[in-house]
Formats: structure tokens, sequence, C-alpha cells
């Protein structure tokens, strides 16, 4: 650096000089520092999603044995009288257990027997039921039916179930291994897209359960608690930002709201069980319930963010709108609030998110129960995503294990779809002034 | 800073040019000028401190009073009482009176909506609402209920914009963002806007201090041109502007109503040395 040419530069140039070494140094520090948390970051989240991501992605798709069934009339309807009640009372079971029979005649003994109606879920009679009632004129006939594989034949297939592990520790027998091999060799065996997944409620056996309730769930839940908390809390931030006088109570009220966005989501849950449960005596398991107390959980997050779209918003669009002759409702109505609905709007999808992903809370007003049925309204028994998640999660059978992880999969879906939408309002909204 | 100086000499000379040939001709209007607004022991208090100490001043009815003085001197804060915009501040408290019509508008029973229909604003920043041209001209209108339908509503953004000589540039583009227009064209556009709610008084404070020389020329030839339909207060740091533009001038210095008069004498002989001070260029 110091040719004799330089020399002559002034000592304040010099003495600027010998710090720039140190002051580069320093920026590149804090760039890396930067760089390394981002990259922690980056890493966590894609073992988050790989993992989920290869845990889950098998239970998008559902393995299916087809079979030749014979809709027999003795079994289904006796008394030839196509009596809709007759019809839907029927042991579509036994047709089942008649068309496997059929394919494997071989099978004599009543053990194997039941170990070879093993391979067929219990649900494939409900669905020949549904043919049938639609349509029953198949009555007497013989089809070609795609029929829904057992739990364990689905894990055996997909591969979670290790064929050489010693036969009393594996949930699938020899003799069933070898029925199952058959099938494949004749192609038999395929493997659709689970539409039961995204279309039934929670069940006991993992080949039918469906996560279609918790989202019908999740949804009503959202519902209550956005009718709920959205103009509340922007009536709170703008009356306590636009309208109240600043005191020493407006201070108080606003460190509680503070303190109410930072109470744990447990507590929020035992409020709603003691005070909407047991006092107010409301439905139990209901998403309205789970709306109200997730509002209150969600309503300070929207009254801080409102707050601060509020305060963005210049002060001389305000003197602009008041040098009219504008009221201060007409100011804040006609200017300032529409300024800052898009800061709102951001505010409350992100506390919306987190509230779309919370469980705790609800575990304690009963929306962790088994429910089958799909919620019909806001007071029907329900369940939501993230409980479906952790009730699932608690399961033994080994086809959950996958089921969790989609679960899982379509709630992250959910959540990056909304923060997605809250980056692209931010975007497009971002000053306007 | 001496080229500014040597500004303020010009604008000397030709004020004293323009005193010398009203010698000749005496001025006709003076006696019959009625006092739109006149402030008695105006105090203004900002959370304890004081900003204004005991303003006495009358703002003559269709003419232009200039409120000349160096920063932080309050006349900003004097403009603010007019139209009660101090309100709006957390902490500011207003004493004395101000009589507007007979009517003292510091008194409680001033409804400040109706004030500020009354009285206009045009602020230091152009702060056009970030809606359409139109929507900006017709918001004070609306509000007031001044239009019975739309063709009535049309004819005032159009009488606004024409009298703010905007209309000829922007009437292709009346639904386009005011925000869009240049920093000249947005003052002017909410000159309009205050002109629309056919205010008595209109409020300038430091109108051109953003804008550079020619769109500054162009508000002052309008500020001359509607000047015969409103009661104009200007505050402005610029003494030619002054000079220019107000008919009356009053001098504030560290929150005291120093020196008032017509510009002319303000500008030619001013009593006190501290204006004679200021308006050469000497400090502010």
């Amino acid at each position: 650096m110091n040719s004799p040419q330089q020399k002559t530069v002034n000592p304040t140039t010099q003495k600027i000089r010998a710090g720039l070494k140190k002051r580069y140094a320093a920026e590149r520090r804090f760039q890396l520092y930067g760089m390394a948390g981002i990259s922690i970051a980056v890493i966590a989240l894609l073992i988050l999603f790989v993992t989920i991501g290869s845990k889950g992605y098998t239970a998008f798709v559902q393995t299916h044995v087809e079979l030749e069934v014979f809709f027999d009339e003795q079994i289904i309807d006796p008394s030839g009288e196509r009596k809709m009640k007759e019809l839907s009372r029927a042991n579509y079971a036994g047709v089942v257990k008649a068309s496997l029979r059929a394919r494997f005649p071989e099978v004599k003994n009543r053990r194997d027997k039941r170990q070879l109606y093993g391979l067929i879920s219990t649900g494939a009679a409900f669905d020949l039921r549904e043919m049938v009632m639609t349509d029953p004129s198949i009555i007497g006939t013989t089809r070609t039916i795609k029929l829904i594989a057992s739990d364990d034949v689905d894990m055996l297939i997909k591969g979670h179930i290790n064929r050489d592990t010693e036969e009393s520790a594996r949930p699938i027998k020899d003799k069933q291994i070898a029925w199952i091999d058959q099938l494949e060799e004749a192609g038999a065996v395929s493997m659709p897209f689970n539409e039961r997944l995204f279309s039934r409620g929670d069940s006991r056996e993992p080949e039918l359960a469906g996560i279609w309730g918790a989202i019908v769930g999740s949804f009503y839940t959202m519902l209550v608690t956005l009718a709920l908390s959205f103009p509340l809390g922007v009536a709170a931030a703008i009356y306590l930002e636009e309208f109240a006088h600043k005191s020493k109570l407006a201070a108080l009220i606003e460190v509680n709201i503070n303190n109410l966005a930072a109470v744990p989501s447990i507590v929020f849950g035992l409020l709603g069980l003691a005070v909407f449960l047991n006092f107010f005596q409301m439905p139990r398991s209901a998403p309205l319930v789970g709306g109200v107390v997730l509002a209150l959980m969600t309503f300070p997050t929207i009254i801080i963010a409102g707050r601060a779209a509020l305060k963005s918003v210049p002060p001389s669009i305000r003197e602009a709108a008041a040098g009219l002759g504008a009221s201060r409702t007409q100011v804040v109505f006609h200017h300032v609030l529409p300024l800052a609905m898009p800061g709102i709007l951001t505010g409350t999808i992100i506390g919306m998110a987190r509230a779309v992903g919370e469980t705790a809370p609800l575990l304690m007003i009963g929306m962790v129960a088994f429910i089958v049925d799909i919620p019909q309204g806001v007071t029907d028994p329900a369940s939501v995503l993230p409980v479906q998640v952790y009730l699932w999660a608690d399961a033994p059978e080994r086809a959950f294990v996958e089921r969790t992880s989609a679960t899982t999969m379509v709630l992250l879906g959910f959540l990056i779809a909304m923060n997605a939408a809250a980056v692209m309002l931010r975007k497009k909204f971002e000053r306007r002034w | 800073m001496f080229a500014f100086q040597e500004n303020k000499e010009e604008a000397k000379v030709t004020q004293a040019a323009q005193a010398q040939e009203a010698e000749v001709i005496p001025v006709p209007e003076e006696p019959t000028i009625e006092n739109k607004v006149v402030a008695d022991k105006v105090t203004v208090h900002y959370s304890g401190a004081q900003a204004l100490f005991d303003i006495d001043l009358e703002i003559p009815e269709r003419r232009v009073t200039s409120l000349i003085g160096p920063s932080g001197c309050g006349k900003s804060t004097f403009l603010r009482c007019i139209n009660r915009m101090n309100d709006t501040i957390e902490g500011c408290e207003v004493g004395g009176t101000i009589m507007m019509d007979g009517d003292n508008i510091n008194g409680n029973d001033i409804d400040v909506v109706e004030l500020r229909a009354r009285v206009g604003m045009v602020f230091q920043k152009p702060n056009p609402f970030p809606k359409s041209i139109y929507d900006n001209v017709a918001y004070g209108p609306r509000i007031h209920g001044l239009a019975s339908d739309n063709t009535e509503l049309d004819e005032i953004v159009h009488r606004s914009l024409e009298k703010a000589g905007l209309w000829n540039e922007v009437k292709d583009r009346l639904l386009e963002p005011g925000t869009g227009l240049s920093g000249g064209q947005q003052q002017r556009l909410c000159i309009a806007r205050a002109i629309a709610v056919s205010p008595e008084v209109i409020l300038m404070d430091e109108p051109c201090s953003a804008l550079d020389p020619i769109a500054t020329a162009k508000i002052e030839e309008l500020i001359d041109e509607i000047r015969e339909n409103f009661t104009i207060v200007i505050v402005t740091h610029s003494m030619q502007q002054a000079a220019r533009v107000s008919q009356y001038t009053a001098f504030f210095h560290l929150g005291k109503l120093v020196e008032k008069g017509t510009t002319e004498k303000i500008f030619t002989e001013p009593d006190d040395q501290r204006t004679q001070d200021y308006i050469t260029g000497r400090f502010g």
C-alpha cells in the first residue's frame, strides 16, 4: 500500500486508510454470520420437509386388489324384491369373502380363511353396498372390481413391513404374503390415488381414515375465529390508535394487550373449558368453541399489527383530510383505514396461520375426540388438522405413521399458502403514497 | 449566501421603486378593507413549552397576508391556529381569542368541522390522497354534501381545477391517481382540492418549499389570481415570495410578533431592527 508516491497524502487520509482494513473485515464477518444463520434455517427447513415428505408421500396412494366379484342375489337380496331397505342391510362382507374364496379355492381351513379375508379392508363391503344402491341392476352379474386392501397389505406393498422378520413379530403372516405375491404376479394389485384421504373423516382402520373431516373442522373453526377476531381486533386497533387519549389507562391497556398476545395457548384452552363449556354450556368438541378460543388468541395479534399499520399511514394524509373538514371518523374510514388495510390483512393472515396450527387449547375443549362424521356446521363435533396429526401420531398402526406425515404436509401447505398470500398482499400494496 | 443577499437587495430596490410609485398614486382601497380574522393575545403551549406569546394580528379580507420569520419562530403554529389544526397535536394548548366574522374560533361552541370547511389549508409538502385526481377534488364537496348530483359535482371539480390552473393539464386523465402528477401539479391539485369546498380563508403553509422555481412561479401566479375571492394567509421562507404575492406581511421572531404592516412598509422601512436584519438576510 505505502508506495513512495502515496507518502504525500495528508495525515487524516492516512488514519482513515489504516482503519479501512479493519472496517471491511468487520463487514465481511457480519455478512458471514448472517449467511450462517440463514443456512442453518434453510437446512432445518429442508430436513423438516424431507423427513415429512419422504415419510408421508406414500399415503397419497392406496393399495387396491382387483377381484372378480359376483353380486350373488342369494346373499344380497334373497327375497328378490329389490327393496332399498333390504339392499342396504345385506351382508356385503359375505360377497367380498365369497370372491376371495373364489380367487383362492385351495384355502379350506377355517383359520386360513380368516387370514385370507384379512387381505381386504372391511371398507370394501361399504363400497360394494354403494355400488348396489346406486345401480341395483348389477345384482346377479360378475364384475372385476378394485377392492381396497387392508392396511397391513398396504404397508407390505409399500415396503414398510420387512418380510425377513419372524412371522410372529409381523402383523402379516407367511401365507398372506404368499397370496399377495400371487395376486401381484397376476397384476391384480394396483395403487391408485388415495381419494379416501381427502373425502372421509377419521376411522379406526388406517386405510379408511381421511382428513376431510379435519379440514372441514379447521375451516369452520377458522371461520368463527376470523368472524370474531378481525372486526374486534380492527375496531380495537382503530380506537386505541386514532381516538383514545394518551393516558395512563391507555398505556395500561396497551401493556395488557401485549401480555394477552404472549399468554401460552393452553391457558386460553383452560379459559375456554371453564367459561364457554362449563359456564355457558356451549357444545363440546365444536368448532364454535374452538373458534372463540382461537379468536381470543388471535385478536391481540391483529390489534398489534393493526396499530402498527395505522401508525405507518403518513400524517400528511390525515392532515389533508382534516384540513378539508372531514370529521375524525371520516378521516379514519375514508383515508387512514384503506391505506392501513394491507398491513392489517397481513397481520390477520399471520395471526390466522398461527391459529390454524394451534393444538393445545383445542385439546382442552374436547376437539381431540375421535370423530368420524364430517361436521355440517359450527356446532357439530369436529376435529382440526393439527389435532388430527396429534391423534394419528399416537396411533399404534404402522399405516397411521405415513398418514400423520401426509396430514402434516397438507397443514404445512395451508400455512405456506396463507403466508405467501400475506407476503403478496404486502408487496402489492406497499407504499402507495 | 452572497447571491442570496444580493437578491434580497434587488427585491428591496424593486419594492422601494414600487413604493415610490405608490406615493404618487395614493392607495385608494386601504380604508375600506375589512379584517377577516382578528387574533387577540393568542398563545400556544406545546406540552408546557410556550411557542407563541400574545400574538395580536389582523388578517384583511380578500388580501394575501404573508407570515415570515426564521425557522421555529411560530408562524406555522399561528397559521394552524386559524383552522384549529393544532387540536390534532397531543399536548397543544391554545389561548387567547381569534375572531372570524365575529365568532371566536377558539371558543367551545365552534364546530371544528364547519370551521375547517370555511378555512381551507394547503400544506408544505403536496399531499394528494392516493386516489384519482377527480376524487381528490371531489372529496371535500362530497363529505359536505355541496353537490346535489353528479353533474353538479363534475362542475365543481371542473371549476376548481380550472381556478387552480390545472384543468388543461389533467382534463384527459381525471381518473388517474393524483400521486402520479409532478410535485408542482400535485400542489396545484391540493389548492384545487381546497378551493372546491369554497372556503372563505385559505391557509398556505410554505406551499412552494418543495417545488422548483418554475412550479413556484405558477403557484404564485395562481395565488395572485385567486386572491380576489379568498382571504389568503401564506407562511413563507422566501422573502421574494412574500414581497411578490402578499399585500400584508407579519414578521415573527422567537414566538413573538415583531412587526406587522403592508408588505411595502415591512420591506422598505421596517420599524424594528430585527425585521430589517431578517429581510436583508443578516440572520434567519
